[in-house]
């Protein structure tokens, strides 16, 4: 990492009037893949197409390693170093072939370096059987290999991606989320990935910014923003979780063991042996009891010693966060919490089943 | 039913034996009528497209004046281009009045709001995003333009048949300002007129089958254009 690649400063765009974003200041580091989540028209778009340099900002800046980009129509140069794609595949009519080099050739790029590219990127994304395929006979996951084929051939310095995944069929989708985390942490190329969809979020960021309203509310390694979010506009839109990055250790009977910061957790998911998961918590599934006494027998079979730092009455519900040496958030009755006698600072257990968690593979 | 006979038949023998005065009106109806179209989509492709590519105050009236002319009478056209050509109007000096050169600027006004208006529908028809995409691989504003109109090249080769249809077939602005001159502006449909108005009509059949004939190898030859490597 060697500095910011892009960044805004006090970036303003107003469409007839109304704002609908508004940056202070980002920073986007070399090398990181950075996931912006937000609900529809929160300007995740808006964000995407000022970073690509496809459309000015109102008042502000962009930069590019540190420098304002040149002004409106003398962009050429540096949008040749970066590539940008779309929910739609938006190929030209022609073969797939024609359409992989379509950014080469805009470039200039020698025949023979054209011929040799494209042969690799149809590779990488495995549609080398393809080529000669007409764009409008190819299927919706076809296409869309096809334009990330077309931008990942300009080895581009920033890669921008917006809601790549948001028209495909879940397995479709899956297929290709693996192929592309792949790719991303072979080339660690920049990539600025917008979705709606928490799961790849978190599969590809390294970090994750959260956008409501027209504004980015929290950016952070996506353990810390779904576990901790700032704000209770992000805690919604992110939904309360706990999210404990860990490692697969063994596997028995569709029981795998997991090591989450020490702790060694239980898991009922398909996972081999070696993957490195992201274990989520919905706050309703975890039960606390205060240390010393001892859980009933049942199917819980994770427990997790730790201290509730904090805890946040929301009617009858409290959240309660405990440090477990890694955050975990929960969800008690305010009856429950009385009962049991807890308070900030309180030793306390988290228990919860095997079955319980939600299982993300990461790259 | 026997005139219609009699007429086809010497029409056929007349074409046959490449009677030199049938020659002479066909060639220049296609000289004329095709120097028009080309000179339409000159003008009309780059500013249907800038109308179709751009904002700016007063591009939607711009765009019903184009739509407007796409409907324009060729009398209309005929009147006003002669009031313009005539030796005392404001482009009298030119001399242009009765000249083959008249009748094709006439025919230009006809046909450069067709070609424009198809133009616009044909580049806004396609993705908006699409542009977006463009320049979102690096495409120079000139690389954009030229993909862009090559992805409408259907709709474009339709506003072209459209252009050259409009032309080649009117008679109002043709006759107005070109005169219909024996040997210098005699075209295809005001040749057409005359020979009926003798009762001349196996002359009349001949011409309007070269018309029929001409008009249908164009459009078969812009069709082959259009269609070819498409699968249905």
């Amino acid at each position: 990492m060697s500095g910011p690649i892009l960044g805004l400063e006090k970036v303003r765009v107003t469409y007839d009037g109304i704002r609908v974003l508004e940056v202070p200041s980002l920073d986007i580091q070399e090398g990181v893949t950075l996931a912006v989540i937000g609900p529809n028209g929160a300007g995740k778009s808006t964000l995407l197409r000022l970073l690509g340099l496809l459309e000015r900002p109102t008042e502000g800046r962009v930069l590019f390693r540190g420098q304002p980009v040149p002004p409106w129509g003398k962009l050429l140069p540096l949008r040749r170093r970066m590539a940008t794609v779309f929910q739609e595949p938006l190929l030209l009519d022609g073969t797939v072939e024609e359409n992989v080099a379509l950014g080469l050739r805009f470039r200039h790029a020698d025949p023979a370096v054209v011929r040799r590219r494209v042969q690799e990127g149809m590779g990488i994304l495995g549609i080398g059987h393809l080529a000669r395929r007409r764009t409008r006979t190819l299927s919706g996951g076809e296409a869309q290999r096809v334009s990330l084929a077309r931008a990942l051939v300009l080895d581009p310095e920033v890669f921008l991606l917006d809601e790549p995944f948001a028209a495909l069929d879940s397995p479709t989708r899956e297929g290709l989320l693996a192929d592309l985390k792949t790719i991303l942490s072979k080339t660690r190329i920049t990539t600025i990935f917008v979705t709606h969809d928490r799961d790849e979020a978190l599969a590809l960021g390294d970090q994750v910014a959260v956008m409501i309203g027209g504004r980015i509310l929290q950016v952070d390694v996506p353990e810390r923003v779904f576990a901790s979010p700032v704000s209770e506009q992000v805690a919604r839109f992110v939904g309360v979780e706990t999210i404990l990055p860990g490692n697969v250790q063994s596997v028995r009977e569709g029981l795998a063991t997991v090591e989450v910061a020490g702790w060694t957790l239980d898991v009922a998911a398909p996972l081999t042996a070696g993957e490195r998961v992201l274990i989520c918590l919905r706050p309703e599934e975890l039960t606390l009891f205060p240390s010393g006494v001892l859980p009933a027998p049942s199917s819980a079979r994770n427990q997790l010693r730790g201290k509730v730092v904090h805890h946040l009455p929301t009617g009858p519900i409290y959240r309660v966060t405990i440090d477990c040496g890694l955050l975990v958030m929960a969800a008690v009755t305010r009856q429950s919490w009385e009962q049991l006698g807890l308070a900030d600072g309180a030793e306390v257990v988290v228990s919860f089943k095997a079955s319980a968690p939600h299982v993300i593979r990461r790259a | 039913m026997e005139l219609v006979w009699q007429g086809t038949k010497q029409a056929v023998y007349l074409l046959i034996h490449g009677d030199p005065e049938v020659l002479r009106i066909t060639l220049l109806s296609l000289q004329v009528s095709g120097t028009a179209t080309l000179l339409s989509l000159l003008a009309g492709i780059p500013l249907g497209t800038i109308l179709a590519l751009t904002r700016f105050p007063g591009r939607s009236i711009a765009i019903s004046l184009v739509n407007t002319g796409m409907g324009l009478p060729p009398v209309v056209v005929g009147l006003f281009v002669s009031i313009f050509l005539w030796r005392s109007g404001p482009l009298g000096f030119l001399g242009l009045l009765y000249t083959p050169t008249a009748i094709v600027i006439a025919q230009l006004v006809i046909a450069a709001p067709i070609v424009t208006g198809l133009t616009v529908a044909a580049v806004q028809q396609l993705n908006p995003r699409l542009r977006v995409q463009l320049v979102g691989l690096g495409a120079s504003r000139f690389q954009v333009v030229w993909l862009l109109l090559k992805e409408a090249r259907l709709p474009l080769l339709a506003a072209v048949m459209a252009g050259f249809g409009g032309v080649i077939s009117e008679i109002g602005a043709s006759m107005m300002v070109g005169g219909n001159i024996y040997r210098q502006t005699r075209v295809l449909t005001t040749a057409t007129v005359l020979e009926t108005s003798r009762g001349n009509f196996d002359m009349a059949i001949a011409l309007s089958l070269l018309l029929l004939l001409l008009t249908f190898a164009v459009n078969w030859t812009l069709t082959w254009v259009q269609q070819r490597g498409r699968t249905p």
